[in-house]
């Protein structure tokens, strides 16, 4: 791994003069960063880390929704978060194993924007709001693509905002060796509608799979989506499965989050 | 270089780092505790797991310059304070929970993590909670009898595989 200078602020606007300096990027909890910078695809001049700034951390309900503080672990999120949104917790606490979930964060998750990550799908599944140093984004205009995000250069997420859903789940096909999602699908009801967002399975990354939210709006019951299916093209394909078999999974998935959040 | 401080097996520690410094490189090289292993170095196999202020962390996949003032325990901590095994070490030892021996100081450091959150695990939880340290030698139903001592159950009643 290449040096670099490393620089840990405590707060929000000592992070944002830090990461003015167009070599430096934010680090958080660096369960991608530092596996990418040791086999040098990334080589930073300058890392400010994020993990030290309070403002950044834990989980807080205000009223009908979730805050998320962008550098609050997955272990953390699965604790605190069990009994406000059980699906969110339940995701986090799938991600990965216990030691990515003692370092990982959700802003880092979400920042990366992995095709298979876990995160992305709640965060498009419900219709979270991601508060960065210097706007608010909606999730719909968020994630733009596998590793594509609308976050600017230097610009980086300080929390999540999470309407809270009547019910919800996340139903995730592991694939063992990485523990990403092979497939992972997240459901959320609320009294505007149903959404859907599917990870793991497109070569576009996350994606809402507009058919089975229309087919649940109408009638939350998995049998609902049992005779529809999304088109194998534009699926990953890998060594793991085809997109044949990924394209599958997206129903098989969304049928037992159904079951596991009525 | 910036000098980090941390508190290692209880003992204040204290090196100079450069950005780069990875947790396993300050424990193994810069403060002398080998008994935490290196394996991959991918952030896959679990070898080199650690306790950071009580959670378990890849020590190959965190920057020492990020944990200042950090509470650390390495395998070299486990042991009871005459310096004989500890109770998850002996545990390892009397169900011979390890052929080689390299993933067992992350196997243990794991095994610490979950007792601690749950102190009786079932053989599924033990399964599932160290599906992150990876043994290439035994297979697991040994390192599986350790942890069920280890917690104070019966290892007997694990099914024979």
């Amino acid at each position: 791994m290449h040096n670099f200078e490393f620089v840990k602020p405590s707060s929000v606007a000592d992070a944002v003069a830090a990461l003015a300096n167009g070599e430096a990027q934010p680090l958080s909890g660096g369960q991608t960063l530092i596996p990418s910078m040791k086999a040098r695809l990334n080589a930073p001049e300058v890392l400010v880390s994020l993990t030290g700034i309070a403002e950044m951390q834990g989980v807080s309900r205000d009223g009908g929704a979730l805050e998320v503080g962008a550098a609050t672990t997955h272990a953390t999120v699965a604790l605190e978060a069990a009994s406000h949104f059980p699906g969110l917790a339940g995701l986090a606490g799938q991600i990965g194993d216990p030691a990515v979930r003692a370092r990982g964060t959700i802003g880092g998750s979400i920042a990366n924007n992995d095709p298979s990550a876990c995160y992305p799908a709640a965060v498009l599944g419900t219709v979270a709001t991601i508060v960065t140093d210097r706007r608010e984004i909606a999730a719909d205009d968020f994630f733009q693509g596998m590793f594509t995000t609308a976050l600017d250069e230097g610009e980086f997420i300080t929390k999540v905002r999470f309407p809270i859903p009547e019910a919800s789940s996340y139903a995730k096909f592991l694939q063992p060796a990485s523990r990403f999602a092979l497939t992972g699908v997240f459901v959320a009801k609320y009294a505007s509608g149903v959404r859907v967002a599917v990870t793991g399975a497109s070569e576009d990354g996350v994606f809402r799979w507009a058919e089975a939210e229309a087919a649940l709006s109408s009638n939350f019951d998995a049998e609902a989506v049992a005779g529809l299916s999304v088109p194998a093209d534009g699926m990953i394909s890998d060594l793991h499965g085809t997109s044949e078999y990924r394209a599958h999974l997206v129903r098989v998935m969304t049928q037992r989050a159904v079951r596991a959040a009525s | 270089m910036p000098k980090v401080m941390m508190k290692v097996n209880g003992a204040e520690a204290a090196a100079d780092v450069e950005g780069r410094t990875l947790l396993s490189t300050y424990l193994r090289d810069l403060i002398g505790l080998t008994g935490t292993h290196v394996g991959c170095d991918t952030s896959q196999c679990g070898a080199c797991v650690v306790l950071v202020d009580g959670q378990p962390v890849k020590s190959c996949t965190a920057f020492a310059a990020d944990l200042e003032g950090a509470e650390v325990t390495t395998v070299e901590g486990m042991t009871n304070p005459d310096g004989s095994l500890g109770v998850i070490q002996k545990a390892f030892q009397d169900y011979h929970g390890l052929q080689c021996g390299f993933c067992t100081p992350g196997m243990v450091m794991s095994t610490a993590a979950l007792l601690a959150e749950n102190p009786k695990p079932s053989e599924e939880e033990i399964r599932h909670y160290l599906e992150g340290n990876i043994c290439r030698c035994t297979g697991y139903q040994n390192i599986v009898r350790a942890v069920m001592a280890a917690s104070g159950q019966d290892a007997g009643a694990l099914a024979a595989e």
